[in-house]
């Protein structure tokens, strides 16, 4: 029995099957890298297994038993990193960390999300201010909010220099040696050490 | 599986039903409308002028049944993701919307002999002018963005929050109508009604059931093919 | 999940905070719009308190509807929306303190300001206190209904114009039943019937409008 498993997955978009029969098993620890050219599905299945999507066949489950995507206990286990950065241009970079925390739940913001992307000289500046890199690395410290098993990454390296793409993949191992689970579409730019590839390479595209 | 079978099967229904209610609308029409313009007494009151009833009055209640019908397949295309209840909501739309018009214009054609005047805020036709903006609404909404699927299920939404929303609405304008303008002077509530002018009424109700019946399969016909041509064009370019 | 909701709204009041004069458009529009009237049917104070109440209902009607769009399409662009619907807390409860935050800034700023329109509309002074009672009931049933339209629309090519055409006809109970509340205060007829009945209104939009909101949300993310 494996901790994640998907089983006969389709994806249904606007008439157009985008993937079909897909598979997985991961075991704690595991990573997981999407590849494949852009439009081939890989970011559909990443809102599909956070739950933003409907497969239209197949199951998904955890830990053995079978669940919907769109489930409240399954949305308290992940962290979903999309394309948009989620920073409100008006708030300060402090000020958006605090506000997501407080969505999660908790009522202190802990330093070590700002500390992890070098966002610590950056915490008082109004988020309309920073490049694309920087809000990058402020949507990626939502990873430290808060420990979750699941992790769903879109590209996450996009705009990122090499030391903080250093950093995220430090980030990624610990949070693998932890025992979590990490879902990555990529390009490439991202390493994962021993990871599962799942191609996306012309199956739909 | 049910997303390719159903279809199919709707249209060996539609095939099998579209003569048959073709046919008795051609019957009926004929007959409906010599009983209305002929055979019906005049009004005592109002003359030959509420021979328009026969109109406007199958017109208003099918505009009503038209929405609740979207309501209806709008609920089942939300909860079981039927394909098909999204395509009947969708093409019952302008022929409700349609009947809407004729409503209104009839009602405003009678208001002239009756009233003196076209338009007159009257209850009853203040809540179908209502009713024709949350067909436009429906409508426009569904054609508001670029993926037909996403139109298609805010649509559904709205058509629900619309059909709550109408028996409130129709309650505060009959509340305000009592309180600006004590006198109506349409008195259509059913019973009140003679025989001889109920027969012809029924017979236009059914002959305008008939007409949204026969449109709506020629519509569903229609968005059906143009889905399949859609998801070909899509498939076709994406592989 | 109270910790949530009050996340969200704290960031919701500083960010229209921030927007100023972005927030107090709506406010603006109902002061400027209301002194047309004057302008346009003649400043006879018994033509202005016959039609005031209704006209600043009117307004009131379009000022809301004014702010709809700062409602969800920014967080639908930027991002937010993602993590709202991720949050592991009921989208419903987020939706409620959005328009929460949503009517403290333009709802509540109606009512407040009703008194002073009431005095420029030569309505008598009964309507000082009858005006804001009857908008502190109603308007909040219009940000709520008018957060399902926002909803729908978010990410549409075209915007506010539609959003007019989706949410006034739903506006309409409100109307009818607030301009006969005050109508009915100023002629002596006395209004709490309709008062309650729209106090019943916004019971109901309070139970419908969060899950019909968050319904739209999910369908504008998928």
């Amino acid at each position: 029995m494996s901790l994640f498993e998907a089983r006969g997955l389709a994806c249904r978009r606007a008439g157009r099957l985008v993937f079909d029969q897909l598979e997985f098993a991961l075991e704690p620890g595991d990573g997981l890298i999407l590849r494949g050219p852009n439009g081939s599905g890989k970011s559909s299945l990443l809102r599909l297994l956070a739950g933003l999507l409907r497969p239209s066949a197949g199951e998904l489950r955890w830990a053995g038993g079978a669940f919907r995507a769109d489930d409240p206990e399954h949305r308290a286990r992940l962290h979903f990193v999309g394309h948009l950065d989620a920073g409100k241009a008006n708030l300060t970079v402090r000020e958006n960390l605090a506000f997501l925390a407080g969505l999660l739940g908790f009522a202190e913001l802990r330093e070590a999300a700002l500390e992890r992307f070098d966002l610590v000289a950056l915490a008082e500046l109004p988020v309309r201010y920073l490049s694309a890199g920087q809000k990058r690395r402020l949507a990626l410290a939502r990873l430290e909010l808060a420990p979750r098993p699941l992790w769903l990454l879109d590209e996450p390296a996009v705009g990122l220099d090499a030391t903080n793409r250093l950093h995220l993949e430090g980030l990624i191992a610990d949070h693998r040696a932890a025992g979590g689970l990490c879902i990555v579409a990529t390009h490439g730019d991202v390493s994962l050490p021993d990871a599962l590839v799942l191609d996306f390479g012309g199956a739909a595209a | 599986m049910h997303r390719y079978a159903n279809p199919l099967r709707f249209q060996r229904i539609a095939d099998a039903l579209l003569p048959w209610i073709a046919v008795a609308l051609l019957v009926l029409t004929p007959i409906g409308l010599y009983q209305a313009l002929v055979l019906a007494p005049p009004d005592y009151q109002q003359g030959e002028a509420a021979r328009i009833m026969y109109v406007h009055v199958p017109a208003a209640w099918l505009a009503t049944f038209t929405y609740a019908l979207i309501a209806v397949a709008s609920a089942i295309a939300l909860v079981w993701r039927h394909p098909l209840a999204e395509v009947a909501a969708r093409a019952a739309a302008p022929v409700g919307a349609a009947f809407t018009a004729i409503a209104l214009i009839t009602g405003s054609v009678w208001g002239k002999p009756m009233w003196g005047t076209w338009w007159v805020w009257d209850a009853r036709l203040t809540s179908v002018l209502i009713l024709f903006f949350l067909y436009l609404g429906y409508i426009a909404l569904h054609d508001a963005f670029e993926d037909p699927a996403r139109g298609a299920r805010a649509a559904s939404i709205l058509a629900l929050v619309g059909a709550v929303n109408l028996p409130i609405i129709k309650f505060s304008v009959d509340w305000w109508n009592t309180l600006h303008q004590p006198s109506s002077i349409l008195r259509l509530d059913g019973p009140t009604i003679a025989p001889s002018m109920l027969w012809p009424l029924l017979t236009m109700v059914l002959v305008f059931k008939l007409y949204l019946a026969l449109v709506l399969i020629l519509r569903m016909r229609g968005q059906l093919a143009e889905r399949r041509i859609h998801n070909l064009r899509a498939s076709g370019a994406g592989g | 999940m109270i910790r949530s909701l009050l996340a969200l709204l704290h960031r919701d009041l500083r960010l229209a905070f921030r927007h100023g004069a972005e927030t107090l458009l709506g406010a603006i529009f109902f002061a400027l719009a209301l002194a047309l009237f004057p302008l346009g049917v003649g400043a006879s104070a018994d033509i202005l308190a016959r039609i005031g109440a209704g006209v600043i209902w009117v307004l009131a009607l379009f000022a809301v509807l004014l702010t709809l769009e700062r409602l969800y399409q920014s967080d639908y662009e930027d991002g937010s929306l993602e993590l709202m619907v991720l949050a592991p807390v009921p989208l419903e409860l987020l939706v409620f303190g959005k328009c929460l935050a949503h009517w403290l800034t333009s709802g509540l700023l109606l009512v407040v300001m009703s008194p002073l329109l009431a005095l420029l509309m030569s309505l008598p002074a009964e309507a000082y206190w009858v005006l804001p009672a009857a908008l502190l009931l109603g308007t909040p049933t219009l940000t709520l209904i008018g957060s399902i339209g926002a909803a729908l629309l978010v990410g549409s090519r075209r915007g506010s114009a539609l959003t007019a055409l989706l949410v006034l006809p739903l506006y309409i109970p409100v109307l009818i039943f607030g301009v006969s509340a005050v109508d009915g205060y100023l002629l002596g007829l006395g209004g709490g019937a309709q008062l309650t009945i729209l106090g019943a209104m916004l019971l109901f939009a309070l139970a419908l409008a969060p899950p019909a909101t968050a319904a739209a949300l999910r369908v504008a993310l998928e």
